[in-house]
C-alpha cells in the first residue's frame, strides 16, 4: 500500500495490535490475581477454624485450559491438629 | 443531580489531568456547572495544568477531614465563572482519603454541579479505586501504544467490578479517549489505528486527541487546551469530545488523516 514498505523497515504496528490481542485474550482469561488471593484468605479462614494450619501451606491455583478454569487448592495440614479435629 | 465521570487510564504520562481540565472547560464553556477533582494525593497537578497552583488554600483531604468546609476548598476559575477546582492535598498521606469521605464530598458535588470530574492517579491502587468508586460515567484516556492499551484493559476490569455501579449490578458507561494520536504514523503503519485500539479495548469511542504542540503549550501557561487555543486541532476534538459526553450524537472524525485524492472519509459513530 505504502511505498514506505517497499524501502524502509517492516510496519510495527501489526505487530503491536497481534501481541495485544494474544496477551489480552490470556490475561483476561486468567481473572486476575486479586481473586486467587481473596480465595486464598478466606479458604484459610475456613480451616483455621478446625485445624491449625500454617498460612504457608496453604496453595491456591487457578489454572485450566480454552474451556474451563480449574481451581487448586492443596492444603497441608499435620496429623496431631487433623486429629484434635476429628 | 449532576453526572459523576471518571477519568482514568492506569498508565501515567497518558493525558488524564490534561484531558480532564480540557474536558471541565469545554463543558463549563457551554454554561454548564462544572467542578473537576483532583484525586493524585501527594502528586497533585490538576492546580497547575488549570493555572490555579497559587490560589490553592485547602484540598480534598482537608475537607474529608473536617478542617476546611467544602465551599472553601473550592477554587473558581478566573476565566469561566462556573468552572472549580477541587485540588488534591500535596503533603498528606494518602490514607486519609476515606471511603466514607470521598462519597460525602462526591454526593455534596453532585447537589450543585451538573458535571463532577474525577482526575485519578495513574496505577490501579486505593487512589485509583476510590476515584472511579462513584462514576457513572468512565473516560479511559489510552495513547495508541502497547503498554497504554494493555493497562486500559486492566482499569476497565476495575470500573466492571469496582464502582459502585457494578457492584450494584448496573452497567458503568464507558468511553474511550485517544489521545496522542498522529495519523500519518498510524497511516504508514507504524502506530496503532484508532480500529485497532477500538477492536482491542471494545468499548465506545468518545474522541481522538491529535499529537499536538499546542497541548504542551496550553500546559505551560496554565490553562486547559480548550480556553487557550479554542481553534487547535486537539481543542477542537475536546470539544467534540465533550458535545458526546453531554449526549449528542457526532460523527468522529480523525484529526490530521490525510485526505488523500481517494477522499478518505471516515465516519465511525461514537456509539
Amino acid at each position: 500500500m505504502s511505498i514506505f514498505r517497499l524501502f524502509g523497515r517492516p510496519r510495527s504496528a501489526p505487530m503491536a495490535r497481534e501481541r495485544l490481542q494474544v496477551l489480552l485474550a490470556h490475561e483476561r482469561s486468567s481473572v486476575g490475581t486479586d481473586l486467587v488471593s481473596l480465595l486464598r484468605e478466606e479458604i484459610l479462614a475456613v480451616i483455621a477454624k478446625h485445624v491449625q494450619v500454617d498460612a504457608d501451606k496453604v496453595q491456591v491455583k487457578l489454572d485450566g485450559n480454552e474451556h474451563v478454569t480449574i481451581l487448586e487448592i492443596d492444603v497441608e495440614i499435620p496429623r496431631d491438629s487433623a486429629v484434635m479435629a476429628a | 443531580m449532576g453526572k459523576v465521570i471518571v477519568v482514568t487510564s492506569g498508565k501515567g504520562g497518558v493525558g488524564k489531568t490534561t484531558s480532564t481540565a480540557a474536558l471541565g472547560a469545554a463543558l463549563a464553556q457551554r454554561n454548564e456547572k462544572v467542578v473537576v477533582v483532583d484525586f493524585d494525593v501527594g502528586l497533585r497537578n490538576l492546580d497547575l495544568v488549570m493555572g490555579a497552583e497559587r490560589r490553592v488554600v485547602y484540598d480534598l483531604v482537608n475537607v474529608i477531614q473536617g478542617d476546611a468546609k467544602l465551599p472553601q476548598a473550592l477554587i473558581r476559575d478566573k476565566r469561566l465563572e462556573n468552572l472549580f477546582l477541587l485540588p488534591a492535598s500535596q503533603t498528606r498521606d494518602k490514607d486519609n482519603l476515606t471511603p466514607e469521605g470521598v462519597e460525602w464530598v462526591i454526593a455534596e458535588l453532585k447537589r450543585y454541579f451538573d458535571w463532577v470530574i474525577c482526575d485519578s492517579p495513574a496505577g490501579i491502587e486505593r487512589g485509583a479505586t476510590l476515584a472511579m468508586r462513584h462514576a457513572d460515567v468512565a473516560v479511559v484516556v489510552t495513547n495508541p501504544e502497547v503498554s497504554s492499551v494493555r493497562d486500559s484493559d486492566r482499569i476497565i476490569g476495575l470500573l466492571d467490578s469496582k464502582t459502585l455501579k457494578a457492584e450494584r449490578g448496573e452497567r458503568i458507561e464507558k468511553h474511550l479517549l485517544l489521545t496522542r494520536y498522529d495519523a500519518t504514523r498510524a497511516e504508514r503503519g507504524d502506530m496503532l489505528k484508532v480500529e485497532d485500539v477500538l477492536d482491542i479495548l471494545s468499548i465506545p469511542l468518545i474522541g481522538i486527541i491529535p499529537e499536538s504542540t499546542d497541548v504542551l503549550r496550553a500546559s505551560n501557561m496554565g490553562s486547559p487546551v480548550t480556553l487557550a487555543d479554542a481553534k487547535s486541532a486537539a481543542a477542537m476534538a475536546y470539544f467534540d469530545a465533550a458535545r458526546r459526553l453531554a449526549g449528542e450524537d457526532l460523527p468522529i472524525t480523525i484529526p490530521g488523516e490525510r485526505r488523500g485524492i481517494f477522499g478518505k472519509i471516515f465516519g465511525r459513530k461514537a456509539a
